[in-house]
């Protein structure tokens, strides 16, 4: 961490950057929150550890409408998000200084929570254990139990995008990851009835706080279209069951071929609602009909729903699957 | 003081709810919110915080307010039907039972809320002490005690049973109509229980945090203060603190076209939103700054200023934990204080 702060004031120092983006020290040892910071002295507050878990290629739009350059850290994952915005002309290349920065997975703290630990002081890192001092005593839990979801099947260590390295591990394949698909898989084999229970358990859940979409990375439309009161799509509530459904469902549409499935969305959700679920049924669905894709590998080519060749499937795939 | 075995607590409920709605924490899909009791559902008394909190029983996110339909060429309106029957909140905190206090003040001032009036008057809160308080958690710093809800029925969790102690009328009412499962219970394992809790609460990080800054600041130097401006960056303008805050009051009224009339209904409003507050002229918060100032000011200035002191936060912690960017009201009060 130190080399990162180190390389940040030389970059603030030299005029390459008028500020930095990255995460600043939170007060309970698992809150880090993203962070600017202008000068050397505010760097004191920077911090890099497993709950720095917020994509900052999001806060990027904003950053690039300011004046001068920001340097930002990128984890391998969020390198990702941030080639799809500039192939969305949502950000710009040369408005970033991009330093990408090893990762060995971020943190779920609901995870240590749920476990029953409680009263968290403070927690620290010695090899797979976390070591938490807390108000009831000195708990450990193991690095690995904690990670996020997305980082059990993470992508690879390897940034997209980026003008240095420090600690990254380019090449390296992330520990032994699961199938992403795993769970898609499961719900594609439930009959419609359970599967339809399984989304009604999980949707009722949601309160309409738009965490998941103001979080995302793909989520860069100016004005939602369910923020504008111009047309009767505007919601801050539910006015009946099936609402809360069509808004996760058209959002997932909407970032359908553009998602990276960097997990915002479900890491944000304060009803710990599985959204990477929809984003990821319709990746699957992409890989199966056009061809493996991953958004956000390159900033130039054209995307499978934007394009079209000979070996698309034909439209009745859809009627096909649907009499299965 | 009364008792019950915690192994019989669905006999409590049960009786409850055979008179009574009873609604209380129940986990569904790995989340415990309120929600009304049934013989299946999972009751969860060990979170300690629901993820919404009890404000919907009595201030609902999305309600209907009233129907109009054209028969015959004639305009009906069909006012929705107030609560006129008794209904029982199980597993309030003291902070969410004070945060019900914030409401009141709001609600039931002139002019009065009638849907909300009529729920606080069929309302009967079961308050529960917080066994193991946590990190989280700032109430002491409102001067709330989660030892001693101070709700209709208090309870206490210790060790195998549920102790029960009525406090107002209501909670005596309700006493009676469970008395046959309740059994008598001496006082000294609550007291003894209490004083863990406070002693808890007295080590918890954010315990004793600063409020003068506040009440010894004039609005405008607070409204004024460049910090803001610092502090604001990070906030994604998501609405996740303020419909997890027990006290968030503020809502839109809205119709829905039914397709053969208008349901005119109203949910929960969000100044994080950037529709809030805008009018036939336009928007008077047009920053994001500007709002998230809002939602600070209004918990900790302005409310305050006009409800005798009465800070319009509780200190429940939500806020903390579910904030998507790690902002929170705890950071604005420290950062506001003067602490770096």
């Amino acid at each position: 961490m130190q080399e990162l702060v180190k390389r940040a004031k030389e970059l603030l120092a030299d005029g390459t950057v008028v500020r930095v983006l990255g995460w600043k020290q939170g007060d309970l040892g698992y809150n880090p929150e993203p962070a600017y910071f202008n000068s050397e002295e505010e760097l004191k507050d920077f911090v890099y550890d497993g709950f720095c878990g917020a994509n900052l290629s999001k806060y990027m739009i904003e950053a690039c409408k300011m004046e001068g350059n920001t340097l930002v850290f990128l984890k391998p994952c969020d390198t990702y998000s941030f080639n799809q915005l500039i192939k969305e002309h949502r950000v710009k290349r040369e408005k970033a200084y991009i330093i990408g920065v090893g990762c060995k997975g971020t943190l779920d703290i609901d995870k240590v929570k749920n476990a029953g630990i409680k009263g968290i002081e403070s927690i620290s890192q010695d090899g797979d254990t976390l070591k938490l001092k807390t108000i009831y005593g000195e708990k450990e839990f193991p690095f690995n139990d904690a990670l996020l979801e997305r980082c059990t099947v993470c992508k690879g260590k390897t940034h997209q995008v980026y003008d240095e390295l420090i600690g990254a591990a380019e090449g390296e394949e992330a520990g032994p990851v699961g199938n992403r698909f795993e769970m898609v898989e499961k719900l594609e084999a439930m009959s419609p009835k359970e599967r339809f229970e399984f989304w009604q358990g999980e949707l009722s859940k949601c309160i309409r706080c738009n965490a998941c979409r103001n979080a995302c990375p793909a989520c860069s439309c100016l004005k939602c279209v369910f923020d504008s009161n111009q047309f009767d799509t505007a919601q801050k509530a539910n006015v009946d069951t099936f609402e809360e459904q069509m808004f996760h469902i058209i959002r997932a549409f909407h970032v359908a071929g553009r998602c990276t499935d960097c997990g915002e969305c479900s890491r944000v959700c304060p009803q710990g609602i599985p959204l990477h679920l929809l984003n990821r049924k319709f990746i699957k669905d992409i890989n199966e009909f056009y061809g493996e894709y991953q958004a956000g590998e390159d900033t130039d080519s054209r995307a499978p729903l934007t394009n079209y060749t000979f070996e698309d499937v034909e439209p009745g795939i859809v009627v096909e699957r649907g009499q299965k | 003081m009364y008792k019950i075995e915690k192994s019989r607590l669905s006999e409590l409920f049960a009786a409850i709810a055979a008179q009574e709605d009873l609604f209380l924490p129940i986990k569904k899909c790995d989340q415990a919110n309120y929600g009304l009791w049934t013989e299946e559902a999972e009751v969860d008394l060990d979170t300690l915080k629901t993820v919404k909190s009890p404000k919907d029983c009595f201030f609902p996110q999305s309600e209907t307010l009233y129907k109009c339909k054209n028969e015959d060429g004639k305009l009906a309106i069909d006012p929705a039907k107030l609560q006129d029957k008794p209904f029982v909140v199980f597993g309030m905190r003291a902070c969410d039972v004070q945060a019900v206090k914030v409401l009141d003040n709001v609600f039931l001032n002139d002019p009065v809320d009638s849907y909300y009036a009529a729920r606080r008057e069929h309302g009967i809160l079961v308050a529960m002490a917080c066994h193991e308080p946590e990190e989280t958690c700032f109430c002491k710093v409102f001067g709330i005690d989660a030892a001693n809800p101070a709700a209709d029925v208090a309870t206490w969790m210790v060790g195998e049973d549920l102790y029960w102690k009525a406090l107002t009328e209501k909670g005596e009412a309700l006493t009676k109509l469970v008395e046959n499962l309740l059994t008598d219970a001496d006082e000294a394992a609550v007291e003894k229980e209490k004083k863990q809790i406070q002693a808890i609460i007295e080590k918890l990080p954010f315990s004793h945090l600063d409020l003068s800054v506040f009440e010894n600041s004039e609005l405008m130097e607070l409204f004024d203060s460049p910090k803001w401006e610092e502090m604001y960056k990070p906030c994604l303008a998501c609405g996740t603190c303020t419909f997890v805050c027990p006290t968030c009051q503020c809502y839109d009224i809205k119709d829905f076209n039914t397709g053969s009339g208008v349901q005119r209904y109203r949910c929960w409003d969000s100044c994080m939103y950037s529709d809030f507050t805008m009018m036939a002229h336009g928007n008077m918060r047009t920053s994001q700054m500007q709002r998230f100032r809002q939602r600070f000011m209004h918990k900790l200035k302005y409310y305050p200023d006009n409800n005798d002191g009465m800070y319009s936060c509780v200190g429940c912690g939500r806020c903390v934990s579910k904030c998507p960017a790690s902002l929170n009201i705890v950071k604005v009060i420290k950062k506001m204080g003067g602490e770096a």
